[in-house]
């Protein structure tokens, strides 16, 4: 099995790397078209903000890759919002796969949401053996709506989109690399799919 | 719902922890790895690394430290102490921390919180506060609390949640060591004045004072060092006692 993680200069790559160690694969990074291409999984992680991390993937011309992907996708926190339409931060449009915006919560919340949530509403083999309010870690500012494609939703002030499914990408606004077992699971059930 | 947060919280020096750690089934109690694993399989929501090291030797022994608790560790983890530059954060992050804390670095300098806020993002910045109560007068230290400042601790929080922290550790200088609870009044005031979550250090003691400082303190998360240390609390004992208390705990 070959995993790759999109290396795109955009935050904490190295734990989700280990991650995957943990679970005896070997994940490479990289930002290289061909390797991308050829990857049994592809990983699409991101920290920071929306529009810098926009034009990293302009840079190095992966914007128009991610979207031609057949194999299983994963975006991870940003990496997941940066796959939907379009994002509040920085007014930055996205890849569009998962029709739906991401906004930022209200200022009426602590913001970042940080720490752990439940997730409930579970739709997906991504979810495989994972209990209906299992908990997962979270640290965001932004959150996507909620919409046909969530496969998970989270409730901070209100209901929001923390999972999303559409063909062969997959997007989740937790880090399973830093959400215990239940996260590990995921990760496993990602591999697996 | 979210959930409150309780965080363990390791001194290290040279790579190594030094507060005395009692934990019957582990060989090395030195070996700040095998302590983490420990911690996450007990529980604990997150940890925070504190490294005391006071040589620059040192501090390379800490970034090797902290690349093996990422490899090893599938909870977040903070890494603080001695922090001043974009340069020391972006080691830090590269190994693997999920989040670094800075103090005294940040009141020489408080652009820095801009700064690494600005490269890194938020969500990656703790400001830790360390501040004394002094004739009703909540006033911000320096140096692990050794050296006073003019600041004045509400003052000095909502700056650094301005300048883009993503959270305060506000550690209560008359609370800490004590085991009498912590310093729920200012915790209070603190986090209903501040819109990033607030982490409260220093004074627990017992059970009833991390549920104190969740209900009175309305704090966002609790650490403490040697009551876990000790074994004096046992992380699940807790969380479903705050949970009895109706306070949302992950277990």
């Amino acid at each position: 099995m070959k995993v790759v993680i999109i290396d795109y200069g955009a935050g904490n790559i190295k734990s989700i790397q280990f991650a995957f160690k943990r679970l005896g694969v070997d994940a490479i990074l990289s930002n290289q078209p061909e390797e991308i291409i050829a990857a049994d999984r592809v990983i699409f992680p991101g920290v920071g903000e929306a529009s810098s991390a926009i034009s990293m993937l302009k840079e190095s011309g992966l914007d128009g890759l991610i979207p031609k992907l057949k194999q299983p996708v994963l975006g991870i926190c940003l990496g997941m919002q940066l796959l939907c339409n379009d994002t509040e931060e920085g007014q930055t449009k996205g890849l569009g796969i998962f029709d739906t915006s991401v906004k930022r919560f209200s200022k009426d919340l602590k913001v970042p949401q940080m720490g752990w949530n439940t997730i409930t509403g579970l739709k997906s083999n991504l979810f495989k053996g994972i209990n209906d309010n299992a908990f997962m870690y979270l640290v965001h500012s932004y959150y996507a709506e909620n919409c046909e494609q969530a496969i998970a939703t989270t409730s901070y002030g209100f209901e929001y989109a923390s999972a999303l499914e559409h063909d062969n990408f997959y997007g989740v606004q937790f880090h399973p690399e830093k959400s215990a077992s239940a996260g590990e699971l995921l990760l496993k059930n990602f591999l697996e799919l | 719902m979210l959930t409150k947060r309780i965080i363990p919280c390791l001194d290290i020096k040279n790579g190594r922890t030094v507060k005395g750690v009692n934990f019957v089934n582990l060989i090395d109690a030195g070996d700040p790895v095998a302590l983490a694993k420990q911690y996450a399989e007990k529980g604990a929501d997150e940890l925070v690394f504190l490294d005391i090291s006071a040589t620059l030797e040192a501090r390379k022994t800490t970034l090797d430290m902290v690349l093996r608790v990422a490899e090893q560790v599938n909870i977040p983890f903070t890494v603080g102490g001695g922090i001043s530059s974009i340069e020391d954060v972006d080691a830090l992050l590269k190994c693997g921390a999920d989040k670094v804390s800075i103090n005294s670095s940040a009141i020489k300098r408080p652009g820095l919180i801009n700064e690494l806020s600005n490269k890194f993002g938020s969500q990656c910045i703790v400001v830790a506060i360390d501040a004394k109560q002094i004739n009703k007068q909540w006033k911000v230290h320096l140096a692990g609390g050794s050296i006073p400042t003019d600041l004045d601790l509400f003052d000095w929080a909502k700056e650094v949640e301005q300048r883009g922290a993503g959270e305060i550790l506000f550690t209560s200088m008359n609370n800490d060591g004590t085991k009498d609870g912590f310093a729920n009044e200012a915790l209070a005031q603190l986090s209903t004045t501040l819109n990033i979550p607030l982490i409260a250090s220093g004074g627990a003691g017992s059970v009833q004072h991390f549920v104190d400082t969740f209900k009175v303190g309305k704090s966002d998360a609790a650490l403490a060092a040697s009551v876990f240390h000790f074994g004096e609390i046992e992380i699940k004992d807790l969380k479903e006692e705050l949970r009895k208390n109706n306070i949302e705990v992950r277990l």
